[in-house]
């Protein structure tokens, strides 16, 4: 009775070495395809942008036979909705650039100052402090811009500008302005705090004072980091899209007035979309043809901001 | 021999000092608009919103009496779409960061991996959209279902998760995979039961950062269809929905003062919900910061 148990619990070693036989080989199998499971993951971020490029580029074809591509670069009237519409990029971009530059004019010397009194003026709590904050507000949802930018800054505009429409190219511009300015002054601190120590205190016991430090000594140090920062936030504006199509309105047009309404690449994609624009009419592959200029775009400043930052690096 | 000219020195050292602090005063009150801007928005969004939002604004349907509605439907829309983003862009991201942390040599291909999830970073969130209208709802024909929205959302915060997990993986120490290999487990054993033990924290920080993201995109959502307006719950993947953004913005769109003011509140459920999210990814990091 009592052997017969034993047997019974304690496996004999032919079973043991048959069962860690079965273990090795399932430990083997998976070293081996493991690192193929991994690399097919990996592969789908670059199937992810082939798919973008694709979509994007055959749909913009199917576009281009219906619409001369001439009268897509030159035209410059954008009316797709009339019978039969035409349809000319560049009011489109038009509107894009006014609001990037005006974000620009806002973001561009609020984040490099705020990037050097961060990195150069204030103390590592301070920094230890303000850093965090400014990262919740380049976290906050752009739909929350857009609701800001129409109910706050336009009025705010309109008591001084009255001639200020509704919707208009200047309200978003700058609160674009203040979305991307937490990017660049963050980005720059980065690339400022990159600089090594010993070049500040050489330039302060030759009896600069912090500001000539700053911007004879710092700024031209970091200077690749700081015009990369610029590029990549720039096109983060010229992508942007809720804020646009909340507070900037829906009227194409070529011209350089910020107050009267714009449309902007991104405003007339949603546009569409919400709209009952059906799938195959032209209207409907005109999204793909604009969001391929879009793509265009950000993409050409993506790759300059790269090529920036490694051309220009000063190497320490 | 003189060769300084002491008083030349001193009649410019004034101006030179002043200059630096009119700067400094301007740098920091540069540094204090976002500050302020900051507390504007929250200040404005609170009083806008704050009438309308209490217990029956979360639990009602959207409706066409601003009195009457609420973003039942859009905060479960937004659960529901968390629950497709997390695994999937969890799962893939975490992945290529293994894979190109641990098993990846430096070549050509790597380094075209690498390039293309910074550019992939960069696209605008909208053109996600247009390669999720034509791949999910049109050509796998998924509609504007949870899936479909998903799976855009998943592609679109994939670089953050990826950077965020590399950076994790690569500060494990090399100690502690040479130890485990000395003992004799494989590759993939001291992976999974070393490196990724102690890459876990950072990996759930940027996947929260990454999740956050998510759920406060708007953009690409509009562009796939999904209703501004919608009074049933989906019952499963392959259903309707819509998410709190796309209530907001749908509110924000009318001329009507209450529904701005619907608007509002509804933006300070999703912050709530930001805030929320955030919170926990500091306390992970800050709970598990710097074992090593």
């Amino acid at each position: 009775m009592m052997k017969q148990e034993v047997n019974r619990n304690t496996p004999s070693v032919q079973e043991l070495i048959a069962e860690k036989k079965q273990k090795n080989n399932l430990s083997k199998m998976l070293e081996k395809i493991m690192p193929k499971v991994l690399l097919i993951t990996a592969i789908l971020s670059i199937l992810t942008t082939l798919g973008i490029l694709f979509t994007l580029l055959i749909e913009t074809f199917t576009f281009f036979e219906r619409v001369n591509m001439k009268e897509f670069l030159t035209s410059k009237s954008w009316y797709p909705f009339s019978e039969p519409g035409t349809f000319g990029i560049m009011p489109l971009v038009s509107g894009t650039l006014k609001v990037t530059i005006i974000a620009g004019i806002v973001a561009v010397p609020i984040g490099l100052a705020s990037a050097i009194f961060l990195s150069e003026y204030a103390s590592d709590r301070t920094r230890r402090i303000i850093k965090p904050i400014l990262e919740v507000l380049a976290g906050i949802p752009t739909i929350v811009y857009g609701l800001f930018a129409l109910t706050f800054i336009t009025p705010l505009l309109r008591s001084i500008i009255p001639s200020l429409e509704m919707f208009n190219a200047l309200s978003p511009g700058i609160v674009i302005g203040i979305m991307i300015t937490p990017m660049i002054a963050s980005l720059s601190e980065d690339a400022m705090s990159a600089v090594p120590r010993s070049m500040r205190e050489g330039a302060l016991a030759m009896g600069s004072t912090k500001f000539e430090v700053a911007i004879k000594v710092v700024l031209p140090a970091a200077v690749s980091g700081i015009v990369s920062s610029i590029v990549l936030a720039l096109s983060r504006a010229i992508g942007e899209t809720m804020i646009v199509a909340v507070a900037g309105g829906s009227t194409p047009n070529l011209s350089f007035n910020v107050t009267e309404s714009i449309q902007t690449m991104t405003a007339y994609i949603v546009q569409v979309s919400q709209g009952d624009a059906g799938y195959g009419t032209t209207i409907y592959y005109s999204i793909y043809a604009v969001g391929f200029t879009l793509f265009l775009f950000t993409f050409l400043m993506n790759l300059l901001a790269q090529y920036i930052s490694r051309r220009f690096r000063e190497e320490y | 021999m003189k060769l300084i000219n002491h008083s030349n020195v001193i009649k410019k050292m004034k101006p030179r000092l002043m200059k630096n602090v009119i700067m400094r005063g301007l740098f920091f009150s540069a540094t204090l608009f976002g500050l302020v801007i900051l507390g504007i928005l929250f200040y404005r969004v609170l009083t806008q919103g704050i009438g309308y939002l209490d217990f029956q604004f979360l639990t009602s349907l959207p409706s066409r009496k601003p009195e009457n509605a609420g973003v039942y439907t859009a905060l479960i829309g937004t659960v529901w779409l968390m629950a497709v983003v997390a695994p999937v862009s969890l799962l893939i991201g975490v992945g290529t960061a293994i894979y190109l942390e641990e098993y990846a040599s430096k070549n050509k291909f790597t380094n075209f991996i690498q390039i293309n999830i910074s550019n992939l970073a960069g696209v605008p969130s909208i053109v996600f959209g247009l390669l999720g209208l034509t791949l999910f709802v049109r050509a796998m024909s998924l509609g504007t279902s949870v899936l479909a929205a998903g799976l855009t959302m998943s592609l679109l915060v994939l670089p953050i998760i990826i950077v965020a997990a590399q950076e994790a993986i690569r500060s494990v120490p090399s100690e502690l995979r040479e130890a485990s290999l000395g003992m004799g487990a494989t590759k993939w054993q001291t992976i999974v039961r070393v490196v990724m033990p102690a890459a876990i924290p950072g990996i759930l920080t940027g996947g929260i950062l990454a999740l956050s993201r998510a759920i406060g995109e708007t953009a690409p959502l509009v562009v796939l269809g999904l209703p501004l307006f919608l009074a049933f719950l989906p019952r499963t993947v392959f259903d309707m929905f819509t998410v709190l953004p796309m209530q907001i913005y749908n509110w924000t769109g009318r001329p009507q003062e209450e529904f701005q003011s619907l608007a509002a509140a509804g933006i300070i459920v999703l912050l709530v919900l930001l805030i929320l999210m955030n919170s926990i990814a500091v306390l992970i990091r800050n709970k598990f910061q710097k074992r090593y």
